[in-house]
C-alpha cells in the first residue's frame, strides 16, 4: 500500500517557509487563573489559583519546544490553554496569524483540525467503547477530508476514511488488525500509539504533547519518543512537549522552557540549558538528574531544594522561587525578576550571573 | 481496500514481535466483553431462567391455564369456613371466589410483569430524560432539574405512588404512571451523576481538542459510557416495581377490574383466610418473591459484568 499519509504538500510548505519561517505559535502574557469560590448559596470569589501567570512563548515552525517543571507548576494548564481547552484569563495566543483567545464556537472548532493534543494517559483519553477504527475515523468524519485527500482517494467516502486510518496505523507501527480492536486490548505503549495516530490523522500543524510518555514503562518510552520525532520529520510538525522528565525533554526539544509556579523562569536551547543552567531552580533540577558515574555522583555538589511548591493561590511576593532558593537575597523577596536575555538564554533571576559563577566554582571544588 | 485485506506474509511489526494476540482479528467491545462475563455467571443464568420462565408463563397464560380465569365456576364449593385445597381437577386448589388457584396465579404473572416492566420503562425514560438533560447541559438546567428531582425524592416512593393513583384514578395506566413516577428520581440522579463523572474524563477533553461538536460528544461518548449503572438499576428496580404493584393492589389502589388476576390483590383477598388456607397467601407471595429474586440476580450479575474492575 502506498502511504497516503505521507503528504508531499506538508513537506513543501515546510520547505517554502523554512524552519526560520517565523513562529507558528506566539504567546504573550498568557494567564490562566481559576477563581476559588466559597459560600453555600451565594458564591463569593475569595481568591484565584494562578496556575499560569504571564507566560510568553515563541514556538518556531517545525521545531519542538519543551516545557519542564515539577507537578503543579502549571505546565499542563498552559498546554491546554494554548489549545483553548482552558479559558485564558488574559493574554494572547497567536496561532499562525490567528488570535485564538478571541475565537469561539464553530470557527475555533474548525481550526482545531490544525492543532492537536497527545494526552498523558492513553487509557483515559480514548473512549473505551470505541474501536480503533471508530476512534481514528471519527475526527476525519467531523472535519471532512482535505481536498488533496479527495484527489487521492476519490470523494469523501467511508472507504477513503478507512484507508487513511489503516495507513496511519501503519505509520505509528500497529498492525492493520488493530482496527477492529478496542483500547483495553492493547498495552500502554500501543494505546499511546493509537492516541498519537488519532492526533496525527488530521494532519495538524501543531501538536501539544502533555506528558506523552510519563504513563508508560521506561522500556517503551524511548520508542514513543522516537515515533514522535519520526512523525515530526514525516509531516513537518511543530511540537510543544510538556514533561517532568528532563531526559525526555532534552532528547526531543530544540528549545526548552523551565516553569515554576506559573512562570517561565529560564528558557534556552536544549544544549545550552543542560550545559549551563543559570536559574537556581534549573540548577536544582539538573542536579537531581543522576550521573551514571559513581565517583562523580558521590563527589558532585548538589543543589537541594527544601520544602514543597508554594500554593499557586497565594504565591510568594517578589521572586516566586525565593522561599526555596538556596541563593536567596533580600531583593528576591520584594522585586519580581523579569525574564531577561542573557547570552543565548532568557532567565528570570536577579543574581543569575553571580550564582552561575558560584556554581561553576563549587563544581570545580567538587570534582578535584 | 480489498488488496490489503489479507496479507499473511506482511513483515512482523514491532507490535507483533512484542506478543500481541493477533490471532483474534476481531476485537471485543466492552458490551461484548460484559455479555461474555454475564453468561459465565451462574447467578445471571439462574436469574435469567426465572425471568424467562415467568415471561413465558405470562405470554402463554391462555394456553397454560387449565380454566378460564374470569369465571367463578366452583363458587358453590367455597364457603366462609372452607376453601378446598389441592384435588385432582385443581392441582393447587380453589381461591376464595371459587376459581382455580393455578389459573389465577398464571394470569397474575401476566398482570404483574406487564405493569412492572412498563412502569420501569416509563420511569427509566423519564429519569433518563431529566438526568440526561441535567448531565448534558449542567449549570442552571442541572440546578433546576435536580431540585425538582430532589423534591420527588423526598417523598416516600409508595406515598408518591398512592398520591398519583389517587389523583389519576384506579386504572392500570394510573398504576404504571404511579410506580414510574416514584422511580424517576432514582434514574435521574444516577444518570446525571454518571454523566458528570464521564464529563471529567480525559477522552471528553480529547474529543473537544479533536474538534468534535458538543452534541456529538454528549450523545455518542458521554451518554453510552454513562448507561451501565442505569441499566443495572433498571433491572433491580424491576424487582421493586413488581413488589410495588402488589403493594398498591394490596392497598386497594390496583386495577379495579376484580376479574383480572393480580398477585397483590390475591394476597389481600386471602389474608382473612390465612389460618384456614395458607396456600392462598403463600403461593402468590412466593411468585412475587421469586420474580423479584430473578430480576435481582440478573441485575447484580449485570453490575458485576459491567464493572470495569472485573475486566479480565
Amino acid at each position: 500500500m502506498s502511504s497516503p499519509v505521507e503528504r508531499p504538500e506538508a513537506a513543501a510548505t515546510l520547505a517554502d517557509q523554512g524552519t526560520e519561517g517565523g513562529n507558528l505559535l506566539t504567546v504573550r502574557g498568557l494567564k490562566v487563573h481559576y477563581p476559588i469560590r466559597k459560600g453555600l448559596v451565594f458564591d463569593r470569589t475569595v481568591g484565584h489559583v494562578q496556575a499560569v501567570d504571564g507566560v510568553d512563548l515563541d514556538v518556531p515552525r517545525g521545531q519542538t519546544y519543551g516545557l519542564v517543571g515539577e507537578s503543579g507548576c502549571g505546565k499542563s494548564t498552559l498546554g491546554r490553554a494554548l489549545l483553548q481547552l482552558e479559558d485564558a484569563t488574559a493574554g494572547s495566543v497567536d496561532f499562525d496569524g490567528t488570535e485564538l483567545t478571541k475565537l469561539s464556537g464553530e470557527r475555533l472548532r474548525v481550526l482545531r483540525r490544525r492543532m492537536q493534543m497527545v494526552f498523558q494517559d492513553p487509557m483515559a483519553s480514548l473512549d473505551p467503547r470505541q474501536s480503533v477504527q471508530s476512534l481514528l475515523i471519527e475526527p476525519l468524519r467531523v472535519h471532512g477530508l482535505a481536498p488533496a485527500d479527495v484527489e487521492e482517494f476519490g470523494p469523501d467516502s467511508p472507504s477513503s476514511h478507512l484507508a487513511k486510518a489503516a495507513a496511519m496505523l501503519e505509520v505509528v507501527g500497529l498492525p492493520r488488525a488493530s482496527l477492529a480492536k478496542y483500547p483495553h486490548e492493547f498495552s500502554g505503549g500501543q494505546r499511546q500509539r493509537i492516541g498519537i495516530a488519532r492526533a496525527m490523522i488530521l494532519n495538524p500543524d501543531l501538536v501539544i504533547a502533555d506528558e506523552p510518555v510519563s504513563a508508560l514503562d521506561v522500556s517503551v518510552q524511548a520508542q514513543v519518543i522516537n515515533l514522535l520525532e519520526h512523525l515530526q520529520d514525516l509531516f513537518g510538525l511543530t511540537y510543544v512537549v510538556i514533561a517532568h522528565d528532563l531526559a525526555v525533554v532534552r532528547h526531543i526539544s530544540d528549545r526548552i522552557g523551565v516553569m515554576y509556579l506559573g512562570h517561565i523562569v529560564e528558557e534556552a536551547d536544549a544544549d545550552t540549558l543542560y550545559a549551563e543552567p543559570m536559574h537556581p531552580y534549573t540548577l536544582a533540577l539538573m542536579s537531581a538528574i543522576p550521573v551514571p558515574d559513581p565517583v562523580l555522583e558521590d563527589s558532585r555538589e548538589r543543589v537541594l531544594l527544601a520544602g514543597d511548591l508554594p500554593s499557586p493561590a497565594n504565591p510568594p511576593a517578589g521572586c516566586r522561587f525565593h522561599t526555596r532558593c538556596p541563593f536567596v537575597q533580600d531583593d528576591c523577596r520584594t522585586v519580581v525578576p523579569e525574564l531577561r536575555v542573557l547570552g543565548p538564554r532568557k532567565v528570570a533571576c536577579h543574581h543569575a550571573e553571580e550564582i552561575h559563577q558560584q556554581a561553576a566554582v563549587t563544581v570545580i571544588d567538587g570534582t578535584d | 481496500m480489498s488488496a490489503t485485506e489479507t496479507q499473511p506474509d506482511r513483515p512482523a511489526s514491532l507490535v507483533e514481535a512484542m506478543g500481541t494476540r493477533t490471532e483474534d482479528e476481531q476485537g471485543t467491545s466492552l458490551w461484548a466483553g460484559a455479555a461474555k462475563r454475564l453468561i459465565k455467571n451462574p447467578a445471571a443464568i439462574a436469574g435469567a431462567a426465572i425471568i424467562v420462565l415467568f415471561i413465558l408463563v405470562a405470554v402463554f397464560a391462555d394456553l397454560l391455564a387449565p380454566y378460564d380465569p374470569a369465571k367463578s365456576q366452583w363458587i358453590s364449593e367455597v364457603s366462609t369456613s372452607r376453601v378446598p385445597g389441592p384435588s385432582p381437577g385443581h392441582p393447587l386448589g380453589l381461591d376464595p371466589f371459587g376459581s382455580d388457584l393455578l389459573t389465577q396465579l398464571i394470569f397474575g404473572a401476566r398482570q404483574s410483569l406487564l405493569i412492572g416492566v412498563v412502569s420501569t420503562l416509563l420511569g427509566l425514560l423519564g429519569g433518563a430524560l431529566l438526568g440526561g438533560l441535567a448531565g448534558a447541559f449542567g449549570g442552571w438546567v442541572d440546578l433546576l432539574v435536580m431540585r425538582v428531582v430532589d423534591i420527588l425524592l423526598s417523598i416516600p416512593s409508595l406515598l408518591l405512588a398512592v398520591s398519583v393513583a389517587a389523583v389519576v384514578g384506579r386504572t392500570p395506566t394510573a398504576l404504571m404512571v404511579a410506580i414510574a413516577a416514584a422511580q424517576v428520581p432514582i434514574f435521574a440522579r444516577l444518570l446525571r451523576g454518571s454523566m458528570l463523572a464521564q464529563r471529567g474524563q480525559d477522552y471528553v477533553l480529547a474529543s473537544f481538542s479533536l474538534g468534535l461538536r458538543r452534541r456529538t460528544i454528549v450523545m455518542s461518548h458521554v451518554l453510552p459510557n454513562s448507561l451501565g449503572p442505569v441499566l443495572v438499576q433498571a433491572t433491580l428496580t424491576l424487582a421493586t416495581a413488581i413488589i410495588e404493584v402488589a403493594a398498591l393492589s394490596y392497598l386497594g389502589l390496583g386495577a379495579p377490574d376484580p376479574t383480572v388476576a393480580e398477585w397483590g390483590r390475591m394476597l389481600v383477598k386471602a389474608q382473612e383466610r390465612l389460618a384456614q388456607a395458607p396456600q392462598l397467601t403463600l403461593l402468590p407471595g412466593a411468585c412475587i418473591a421469586v420474580t423479584a429474586l430473578g430480576f435481582t440476580l440478573l441485575g447484580e450479575a449485570l453490575r458485576e459484568a459491567l464493572d470495569p474492575k472485573s475486566r479480565r
